[in-house]
């Protein structure tokens, strides 16, 4: 088939299964959009501003398991994309980025638009492509989606030089990729499985430290089969939440910083660590002598980078966490001692009962808490809710009142802390589950980094629904400020009424809706949800709150501060 | 400590900036970088001397097995690999200290490659401690120019492949 390097992207795509990209063209990237114009059936849809492209792509990813993919022109657009690049690098999205760059013989040259992409993203790519030859541009593609999706998923640039989008070629898509230096690994090593199940077998209070990877993996039936068969308490991260029922009587919450008590008690009480796909991130372990210290850790991972990494990993286990997990629950199966845990689980469930979860009802003002809980009240039962967040204290509130079950079901920006993730990312999973009702539970900060993207949402009838958690304030700034720098407010204060949320949604063809009162809170709620169109509940609610349980940066775990204790001396 | 690492690589655009990122975005210092050719065509060596505790490095080592362009990485373990490094030196040598100097020269096997009026050029090729050592004792003579080109290195003659140097297992 012959056609120009722009026709051999756009047929790539299609020959990837690629039905979405997100983006926003400028000059280096125009013969691109010239071939979208001319027909494919690969769906663009036009964001707002490329850092939202970049975001949608991604909530694509998380939502469907399939690689994302985002286009921007070179120079502006392309440096607007290095935020959703870091942030799919650090939560493992697998994303492909597609940059124009400018004609070749101007490169280096600081031509107009011109910026090394591929130089600037190096850190934060797990490969990228400056493509020198039209020829080569399929095998690229090929190689690109190989990269992003294999081994520990991330994300890939291809840069392409105006002139090589306008050359001509002979396309055909190449079946296989030759890549002699990527090797993920294939499978994990069955005496190192063995070893992982003797572990479990021979614990008294093993717990199942479940990461990100878990949904990467698409390996979330086998956990659960794992901690059914072993019958083991699961904690999941919040890169993990969802990747196992959060309202199963196995499920012990969530880790870290703000996770309950429970949770963090189950997991420094432990005398097994199984960490699947999990990290030992410094939000999840605080001070790393103090985390579990008296357990032993079984790391099973698909990134032989991370074992040992934080924490010594007595029985690592390298290697897709699928198979392994099948396996290791066929020898547990064999070899488990039945109703070994049951004491264990005993003690977590008392736990579960002695500290639930807490904050004063009482006030003038709305309490952040009750709009997540009328959140969860509201969609119970429901499968087909994906939930997005920005990063803030209602982020955390989010993780802690609502219970997901079903895989995939709960987006966020885990690592990077992404403020702005949550609108572009609903937008993302909605193109990738139109059947599904997406909530991004957002802060008023978070929301005016990209706000922008409403226009998207309601032109390309990619209708969500966003709730804004609105304390007026950039809210965990205000709570560390007033915990740990002796309340010296300095440069939060956002104010709950400009701009006006509910206006601005109408501004932008949206539904708006302002919720000041308890009375009002359920009944919006359920509206905007019900209406089927692009929503935004401006929920104004009280900005003294704190998010509590706290694990102070760097603290022990078992030193969270909880609500109504006193914050005496915490060091960050 | 000190480690030697030898990272072969596809050789392809960036590659070098690919693996120096790992040091480079912790903060360390490479002490020497050598760049070359091997014996496969398309593939380069990278040897990269390091200062640094050994856990991050097997942090990096891991790491850079990740990289696309990467298709082994080692360290060369004392005892077992031979380095080697090549060394060109201007020394300040007014017709009086000659002698002098080539007799030092002589002793650690440098050549004197370019002999001027007031000074002569040496190239020393050998073990990088023999490197420092002639460097030192040269040093109080006048020392005016010195350029080394970092230390490459392979697995002894004896082990079955001899252009693989001796492999720490990576989990
Ligand atoms: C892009 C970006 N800038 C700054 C921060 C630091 N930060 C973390 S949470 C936060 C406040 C977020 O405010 P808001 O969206 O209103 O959420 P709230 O905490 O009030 O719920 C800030 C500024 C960040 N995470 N991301
Ligand atoms: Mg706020």
């Amino acid at each position: 088939m012959r056609g120009n390097g722009a026709d051999a992207i756009l047929r790539s795509l299609e020959a990837e299964g690629v039905d979405i990209a997100f983006g926003l063209p400028g000059g280096a990237i125009l013969p691109l959009y010239d071939a979208f114009a001319r027909g494919t059936t690969v769906r663009h849809v036009l964001a707002r501003h490329e850092q939202g492209a970049g975001h949608m792509a991604e909530g694509y990813a998380r939502a469907s398991g399939r690689a994302g993919v985002a286009i921007a022109t070179s120079g502006p657009g392309a440096t607007n994309l290095v935020t959703p690049i870091a942030d799919a690098w650090m939560d493992s999205t697998p994303l492909v980025c597609i940059t124009g760059q400018v004609r070749r013989h101007l490169i280096g040259s600081d031509a107009f638009q011109e910026c090394d992409i591929t130089g600037i993203t190096i850190p934060i790519v797990k490969h990228s492509w400056l493509v020198q030859d039209v020829e080569e541009l399929p095998h690229v593609i090929k190689a690109a989606f190989h990269v992003a999706r294999t081994g520990r998923c991330g994300p890939v640039l291809v840069d392409v030089p105006r002139d090589i989008q306008e050359a001509e070629l002979d396309f055909s898509y190449p079946e296989t990729v030759s890549l002699p230096g990527w090797k993920p690994p294939r499978r994990g090593h069955e005496r190192q499985i063995l070893a992982a199940a003797n572990a479990i077998a021979a614990a008294e209070r093993p717990i199942l430290y479940v990461g990100g990877g878990v949904l990467n993996a698409d390996a979330t039936e086998e956990l659960r089969a794992l901690a059914e068969t072993a019958r083991l308490p699961v904690v999941t991260t919040l890169m993990a939440k969802s990747g196992f029922p959060e309202t199963h009587e196995l499920h012990v919450g969530w880790p870290g910083m703000h996770g309950p008590k429970w949770s963090n008690w189950a997991l420094n009480k432990a005398d097994l660590l199984v960490a699947v796909g999990s990290r030992f991130d410094d939000r999840v372990t605080g001070k790393v002598s103090a985390f579990a210290p008296g357990a032993t850790v079984v790391h099973l991972d698909i990134d032989a980078a991370e074992i040992s990494k934080i924490r010594h990993a007595d029985v690592p286990v390298v290697g897709p966490l699928k198979p392994i997990l099948a396996r290791l629950t066929q020898l547990v199966r064999e070899s488990m001692q039945p109703g070994r845990t049951e004491p264990w689980l005993r003690q977590i469930a008392e736990w579960k009962d002695q500290f639930p979860l807490r904050y004063n009802p009482e006030g003038d003002m709305l309490k952040p808490q009750l709009v997540l809980e009328t959140l969860q009240e509201l969609t119970a039962g429901r499968d087909d809710v994906v939930w997005t967040t920005g990063v803030g204290q209602h982020q955390m509130w989010a993780m802690q009142y609502l219970l997901c079950d079903r895989p995939r079901s709960f987006i966020t920006s885990g690592g990077l802390g992404t403020m702005g993730y949550g609108i572009p990312a609903a937008i993302g999973a909605k193109a990738a589950r139109p059947d599904a009702t997406v909530v991004c539970v957002d802060g008023d900060g978070c929301f005016q980094m990209t706000q922008q993207e409403l226009a998207t949402s309601v032109l390309e009838d990619l209708p969500i629904v966003v709730v804004i958690v609105n304390n007026g304030y950039l809210g965990m700034v205000r709570q560390w400020q007033d915990m740990f720098f002796e309340e010296r407010f300095s440069q939060i204060n956002l104010t709950h009424t400009v701009p006006d949320y509910a206006a601005l949604a109408r501004a932008y063809g949206a539904a708006g809706f302002t919720v000041e009162s308890a009375d009002d809170l359920e009944g919006a709620l359920a509206e905007a949800i019900a209406c089927g169109r692009t929503a935004v509940v401006d929920a104004r609610v009280d900005p003294r709150e704190h998010c509590f349980p706290m694990i102070p940066a760097g603290a022990a775990a078992l030193d969270l501060v909880e609500f109504q204790d006193t914050v005496a001396e915490v060091t960050t | 400590m000190r480690h030697t690492l030898s990272i072969l690589v596809e050789n392809k655009p960036a590659v070098l900036m690919r693996v120096t990122s790992l040091f480079a975005r912790r903060g360390f210092n490479i002490e020497s970088l050598a760049v070359g050719p091997t014996a496969q065509h398309d593939v380069s060596c990278i040897t990269i001397r390091v200062d640094c505790e050994s856990s991050p490095l097997e942090q990096i080592e891991k790491q850079m097995h990740k990289l696309v362009n990467v298709l082994r990485v080692a360290e060369l373990v004392p005892g077992e690999s031979i380095e080697r490094e090549l060394v060109l030196m201007k020394v300040a040598a007014p017709p009086n200290k000659r002698a002098e100097l080539m007799a030092l020269g002589e002793v650690f096997n440098a050549r004197v490659v370019d002999l001027g009026p007031d000074s002569i050029v040496f190239e020393l090729t050998g073990p990088p401690e023999d490197c420092d050592s002639f460097e030192e004792l040269v040093r109080p003579h006048g020392l005016q120019e010195l350029v080394r080109t970092g230390r490459i290195g392979l697995g002894r003659a004896q082990r079955p492949n001899h252009n693989r140097p001796r492999q720490r297992v990576l989990a």
